[in-house]
């Protein structure tokens, strides 16, 4: 009961600021507003007992996106005219995307009592006291089963951060 | 009853602490201002009670019914958000931390030491969002600097906390202390350059001197704090202050073993249990010698009514250590008092002797400049502390191997800082010599 209670409040947060991040008119307005979604989503992350995501949402997300996110708006002031024209164009594309998306997930939840195998799995809810320690589970499966996944997106992350350096090195 | 020992008294306790709070960060601030005093030969605040004890409560009262002044260019909701949200951050982190073994309010929790960093780097979004919304430029400047300050600086310190969890094993903050009490050492001594490093990034990131430049008050007035007046100032005082609490609180926790004793497991030195109850009838003599030079009657009052809490609080530490003693029988009764009591005492004492040396720092070093701030923390720092992780780990396989635990680990940690601290040298030299122009005059910073 109380479970569902906190997941509907923080999935109510979460969807209500996500569309106050995309109508806000002031650029800081929205990152505040996508602040909180990304909380909302923390939230619901320890609601299901997830600790270590939730804390890696904080820490990534909000402490250290959405700080660089609202440092670059800081330094580059937009004028109110040219913010409107970029976002104009993608309109009609972005439409497209998130309906494509929406159709996707609406098709996971149908297909989830029809078609065996497919959609939403529905597992049962483990005891609290009877799951394992939250990082060490993700750290194990991280480092035995997702190994190969885990190194090459570290990688990548590598290449972008060398890449960032070199760009901003050829500048000065 | 297990329902309210569940829900209702993590909330006392938060609530408790939420009160509490702002005293002790007002009675931090009259500490603060009497080293300073001490420092420069003056006497320090004198005026309200005896040795000004009662500064706080008339700063307090003073803030609060001064006028609260908005700019009119102001953005009036961010305004009024961005201080609530960096004392909310602030408290919130104070939560994960433990006082003692007993006493914790979110108890056993599985990313304790993740919880308190992450949760008290949100503190940011107040100081960022509180020098935009002041709409003046020292704020935004000050805003600028101090994210741009923490984002560098907390890669520093988390990678100078991955070094002490590796000893400890865990995240948990009640066992990353067991884990000290078991291997007889603290992770400090075991990895004095993290322990190093930690300290610099988070005199860094609680923005004190010598790294206060986002208040730096001969060129940015008061930095983000700028526009803000009485009870918001307050705030975010009150914030910066917590913070401080916070740092010093997860270092102790780490590095310096929490609230165990000084050698809590060498039973022939178990006479520093004196100490502490030593100390305060100490203090309490001090202040009854005191008491009939107070030139004021109220004040020779308050002087004796010090003396007396001293001597309770010297009584408090005393029982748990005497009554074994005296009555062996007792012995397992007092067990869990002594380790509350005692713990609580030294967490507190190892907490006040890590903000009593960002106090030191902040009246003895001059300030830094920002590109001398930033060239510390990306060039020397940063590198520092992950080479120092990798050689710990290094030095960590290489003890397994020997079946090194405990005090015989230092054999190869040490070695493994000192020579973390050599190549970090080394970068910032080859660093310097590539780029003359740069490490001789002001360099070209656009926010600096």
């Amino acid at each position: 009961m109380l479970d569902q209670v906190i997941f509907y409040l923080f999935a109510a947060i979460a969807v209500v600021s996500a569309i106050l991040t995309v109508t806000r008119r002031n650029v800081v307005h929205s990152a505040i507003f996508l602040i909180t979604a990304l909380l909302a989503t923390a939230g619901i992350f320890l609601q299901l007992r997830a600790e270590f995501l939730f804390i890696v949402q904080i820490i990534l997300y909000v402490g250290g996106i959405m700080v660089l996110f609202v440092f670059v708006i800081m330094l580059v002031n937009l004028d109110v005219a040219v913010r409107q024209l970029q976002f104009a164009r993608q309109k009609w594309v972005a439409l497209l995307i998130s309906l494509a998306l929406a159709a996707q997930v609406g098709l996971m939840f149908w297909s989830t009592g029809k078609m065996p195998g497919q959609g939403v799995p529905v597992l049962a809810a483990a005891p609290a006291d009877k799951l394992p320690l939250n990082s060490e589970a993700v750290a194990e499966q991280l480092f035995t089963k997702y190994l190969l996944p885990f190194e090459i997106a570290s990688v990548l992350l590598l290449v972008a951060m060398i890449g960032a350096v070199v760009m901003a090195k050829k500048r000065t | 009853m297990e329902f309210v020992k569940q829900y209702w008294a993590p909330l006392v306790c938060g609530l408790v602490i939420v009160a509490v709070l702002p005293l002790i960060v007002g009675y931090v601030v009259l500490v603060e201002r009497k080293i300073m005093a001490d420092m420069q030969a003056r006497l320090g605040p004198m005026r309200v009670g005896p040795h000004g004890l009662l500064q706080p409560i008339a700063d307090a009262v003073k803030l609060l019914i001064k006028e609260d002044i908005i700019p009119e260019d102001a953005d009036k909701l961010v305004f009024w958000l961005a201080p609530v949200l960096s004392v909310a951050a602030a408290l919130l982190a104070i939560a994960g931390l433990a006082i003692g073994p007993a006493f914790q309010i979110a108890k056993d929790v599985n990313i304790g030491i993740l919880f308190v960093v992450g949760v008290s780097a949100m503190g940011i979004f107040g100081i960022v969002l509180g020098g935009w919304a002041s709409n003046s430029h020292y704020s935004l400047i000050g805003a600028l600097r101090s994210s741009a300050q923490l984002v560098s600086y907390e890669t520093a310190a988390g990678m100078a906390l991955v070094c002490g969890l590796l000893f400890a094993g865990t995240l948990n903050i009640t066992s990353i202390v067991e884990a000290q009490r078991n291997q007889g050492i603290w992770f400090g001594l075991l990895a004095p350059v993290a322990f190093f490093v930690y300290l610099v990034a988070s005199i860094a990131e609680t923005n004190r001197a010598p790294f206060d430049l986002p208040e730096a008050e001969s060129e940015l007035v008061a930095g983000y704090m700028t526009e803000f007046s009485g009870f918001r100032w307050s705030l975010y005082f009150l914030a910066e202050y917590t913070n401080m609490i916070v740092v010093a609180s997860v270092a102790t926790t780490l590095f310096l073993g929490g609230w165990l004793r000084p050698f809590s497991e060498t039973h022939w030195l178990n006479f520093i249990d004196f100490l502490p109850p030593l100390l305060m009838v100490g203090i309490g003599v001090y202040c009854l010698m005191r008491a009939p030079k107070q030139p004021v009657r109220v004040q020779q009052l308050f002087m004796l009514a010090v003396a007396g809490l001293c001597f309770a609080v010297a009584l408090v530490l005393a029982a748990p250590v005497l009554v074994p003693i005296i009555k062996p029988s007792l012995a397992a009764v007092v067990k869990p008092y002594y380790e509350g009591i005692h713990g609580g005492f030294w967490f507190v004492f190892k907490v006040s002797a890590y903000i009593y040396f960002f106090m030191w720092l902040r009246f003895t070093l001059p300030r830094y400049r920002f590109d001398q701030l930033m060239r510390l923390g990306w060039h020397f720092l940063i590198p520092l502390s992950i080479i120092n992780v990798l050689l710990i780990g290094i030095a960590m396989i290489v003890g397994q191997y020997f079946h090194l635990v405990g005090w015989s680990l230092l054999l190869t940690t040490i070695p493994a800082s000192i020579i973390a601290l050599i190549v970090a040298l080394f970068i910032l030299a080859t660093e310097q010599k590539s780029e003359p122009q740069k490490a001789s005059g002001a360099a070209p910073d656009s926010y600096a």
